[in-house]
């Protein structure tokens, strides 16, 4: 380059120096695949820099906390940390031994240390997860061996209570010595360990979740169906309508979501109580009598009811966008074939809208199952999902360990139907707008 | 098929009218008999009413007044599904999730077509139009022009009495539209078939059809062979819009039969013949087509009139050269001629001496 400043001297002398047997070359010189490498690096940096404040925050305050809310479905060191001499015993001596003086010991020293520590609480209460009615037994064998236990260990415990010698309660703790455990998962599914460790059914008046698990499920099913059945032909009506019409359509749709969702629930228990206007235009117009008012709500019809009204737009939506990209030449091509007009709307108008119904109904059912506030307002007992029980176990059992169990196997369950879907539809089927 | 013979209405329009907002007629007052086994096009411009009338034809819009009739039955209040019309769609109108053998097999199948018979009208109407290998292909992994074979097909299969096409050629380029011209016309002349065509390219129009139909302003303006059509044209549009046209304005000197004597602008008087006009002094448009002009005094017709013109420019397009000339006051005479070995050389600013025959010279009604 002996002219910087003529431009077709620099190509001349580049040209010249590039070799045709050899890699290409830019045009100084350098390979051609580092100088790529170098330039898209550059992008890929600043790309990624840019997607950096949104990966911390998703990272920071939704990732980390969801994984330390599941790992608590297996984790629980209540017993284990506070407990370190019986636990260690529990460690050396395999299931079904009897215990010894080392154990009743382990346990004296335990109990005091933790009295002393204030932890005995914290024991109670994981024990008391597998056997109701233990804590009160810890915090008071606290209480009174804050002075310190003298031995013979055995008799001084079992003389502050009988209980102590419960084989089932030495089986608990047994469990609850480490802090991994699977017990919560088994007390989700209705199952639990005998005093062998083996896994049984729970007692009859016990299983309640399985059924609330099939419940959930069998309600949002049901639910995703109602919305199909009451979004569909709004989906095909805001698609063919004239602007204008469409566009206030639209907006009737959408007004729901303007409101809050508390409101909109409590509008339907106002509506569909026994007093309520259903009730009332019903028996004005002599369909029931006075005293045979409709049990409309505080039970599944009022969650089915309410939820389908809360949830329809998300199956409008999808729909519609779907629907409005089908050219209505589609339909005339297959009237004009001979097809009647059931005939064009099954087999070539409804095929074209499954993307968007596949995208809606799976939005709907994900959101129906995981749903809490509408049910706990008006599902009464007989309407109350599974979140309900994630919640009550949240807020007033304060199991969350139990609660972070119920929360996995609800994911697990929604990730096996998603993988289903994706079998039988495909998700690149999926069409959200 | 040339002009049609036997069943000389076919397809009847019988004073139709058309509405949609109850203010303004689309259609108005559509009268119009297709012979059976007739190549007919709808040619105007858009909104002028021509694939209205085809979607009433087809059943996708009612007539608000008239009748039509489909081999001599009312067919008002037909629904679409049972007219048995076929129908190519400007889209194509392909079924997507359905492969090119689905698509074809659907009208038979509809019908209640035995399976075997199915297939082997599909097989026979994909070898018709060259597609035989592409029965299990969807429509998306075709080309346009693919498409538009298979849509062909599609309305074809199962021998339709008549078959609507919709501008059926308007989303192919150049090249494959001039090649699938020729393609459905010879398919209508061994088919026998009748086919109502709808485009707003004239030049489709003139090479596909028997007769066409110029719409404008929800009438036709002219119903007639594609040379009656562009040779002699029976009102300005027309001749405006088939076609290169000359339109100098003049009034009406004399009128004598179909004789007319027209003073241009810069008061030259040149004779014409008179087509739709009524009375002398009634201003006027001559028609004349830019290939029958003639500068060259040797190829002068006999009897032709000559008028002076100045050359404005030329422009070579190959085949042809295009002279833009002034006459008579008017700056946007066109003069074609054929680009020959040794052919005169024409330069701007250069006067010259133009001619054509009365007969070509067409004295329409004012624009």
């Amino acid at each position: 380059m002996s002219n910087a400043l003529d431009p077709h001297a620099a190509i001349v002398t580049e040209a010249g120096g590039l070799d045709p047997g050899g890699p290409l070359r830019t045009a100084d010189g350098q390979p051609l695949t580092r100088a790529l490498a170098r330039s898209s690096r550059r992008a890929r940096r600043r790309a990624f820099l840019l997607v950096l404040p949104l990966l911390l925050f998703v990272l920071l305050t939704f990732l980390l906390p969801i994984g330390q809310m599941l790992q608590r479905s297996v984790k629980n060191d209540g017993f284990s940390a506070n407990m370190p001499q019986l636990s260690a015993w529990f460690h050396e001596h395999p299931r079904g031994t009897e215990p010894d003086d080392a154990a009743w010991a382990a346990l004296a020293a335990d109990l005091t240390a933790a009295a002393e520590a204030r932890s005995i609480g914290l024991v109670g209460t994981r024990v008391n997860y597998d056997m109701p009615g233990t804590r009160s037994l810890f915090t008071s064998a606290g209480r009174k061996a804050r002075g310190g236990i003298e031995p013979p260990y055995r008799e001084a415990i079992l003389a502050m209570d009988e209980k102590w010698g419960d084989p089932k309660l030495w089986s608990v703790m047994r469990e609850a010595s480490s802090a991994y455990t699977s017990n919560f998962y088994l007390a989700a599914l209705d199952r639990t360990r005998d005093d062998d460790g083996n896994i049984t059914m729970a007692p009859e008046q016990q299983q309640i979740y399985v059924k609330l698990f099939q419940r959930t499920f069998w309600l949002s099913l049901i639910i995703t169906f109602t919305t199909f059945l009451l979004g569909f032909p709004i989906a095909h009506l805001l698609a063919t309508l004239p602007m204008r019409k469409s566009n206030l359509l639209m907006i009737l749709v959408l007004l729901p979501f303007w409101t809050s969702l508390l409101v909109r629930t409590t509008a339907w228990m106002v509506l569909l109580q026994q007093q309520g206007v259903v009730n009332d235009i019903l028996v004005w117009l002599g369909l029931i009598g006075n005293d045979q008012r409709l049990q409309m709500i505080f039970n599944q019809t009022g969650t089915i009811i309410a939820m389908t009204h809360i949830l329809l737009p998300f199956m409008i939506l999808p729909l519609y966008s779907v629907m409005r990209t089908i050219n209505p030449s589609y339909v005339r091509a297959a009237r004009s074939l001979g097809a009647t007009s059931w005939t064009a709307f099954r087999r070539i108008y409804f095929p074209q809208t499954l993307p968007g119904l596949g995208a809606g109904a799976l939005l709907v059912f994900i959101l129906a199952v995981g749903y809490y506030i509408t049910p706990a307002l008006v599902g009464g007992s007989s309407g109350q999902l599974i979140s309900n029980l994630i919640a009550m176990h949240m807020t007033q059992t304060l199991n969350w360990s139990m609660a972070a169990a119920l929360a996995a196997l609800l994911l697990g369950g929604v990730l096996l139907l998603y993988w289903v879907y994706d079998r039988l539809v495909g998700i690149d089927n999926l069409k959200l707008g | 098929m040339t002009s049609p013979t036997g069943n000389e209405a076919f397809v009847v329009f019988d004073h139709v009218q058309k509405s949609y907002d109850g203010q303004t007629l689309v259609v108005k007052d559509l009268n119009l008999s297709i012979g059976k086994g007739e190549f007919l096009t709808m040619l105007g411009p858009s909104g002028s009413g021509k694939t209205t009338c085809l979607m009433m034809l087809a059943g996708f819009e009612t007539a608000t007044h008239g009748e039509i009739r489909l081999d001599g039955r009312n067919i008002n209040d037909v629904p679409p599904h049972k007219r048995g019309i076929g129908m190519v769609f400007q889209n194509y109108a392909l079924f997507p999730h359905m492969t090119v053998g689905e698509n074809l097999a659907f009208p038979l199948q509809v019908r209640g077509m035995a399976k075997a018979e199915r297939e082997s009208r599909v097989a026979r109407a994909l070898d018709m139009v060259q597609m035989g290998r592409f029965a299990s292909r969807r429509p998306a992994q075709l080309s346009g022009g693919q498409q538009q074979r298979i849509a062909l097909a599609r309305a074809l299969v199962f021998d339709p009495k008549l078959v609507l096409m919709d501008e059926p050629l308007g989303a192919l380029d150049k090249q494959l539209r001039e090649h699938m011209q020729f393609e459905i016309k010879a398919l209508h002349d061994r088919l026998g078939i009748t086919v109502v065509y709808v485009t707003h390219d004239q030049g489709e129009a003139l090479t596909m059809s028997d007769r066409i139909a110029v719409f404008n302003d929800g009438r036709i303006q002219q119903l007639a062979a594609p040379p009656v059509l562009y040779e002699q044209p029976e009102n300005s549009f027309v001749a405006g819009f088939i076609g290169e046209n000359n339109a100098l304005r003049g009034t009406i000197e004399q009128l004598q039969g179909d004789k007319a004597l027209v003073r241009l602008q810069n008061g030259e008087v040149i004779d014409a013949t008179a087509v739709n006009i009524r009375e002398s002094g009634q201003t006027t448009t001559v028609s004349i087509r830019p290939e029958r002009v003639e500068f060259k005094p040797d190829l002068m017709p006999a009897g032709a009139h000559t008028v002076e013109a100045q050359v404005r420019d030329v422009v070579y397009m190959g085949d042809i050269l295009r002279a833009r000339l002034n006459v008579a006051g008017q700056d946007d005479f066109v003069m074609k001629y054929r680009n020959t070995l040794g052919q005169v050389k024409l330069s701007p600013g250069q006067t010259i001496r133009i001619g054509w025959h009365p007969e070509d010279a067409r004295a329409l009604d004012p624009v």
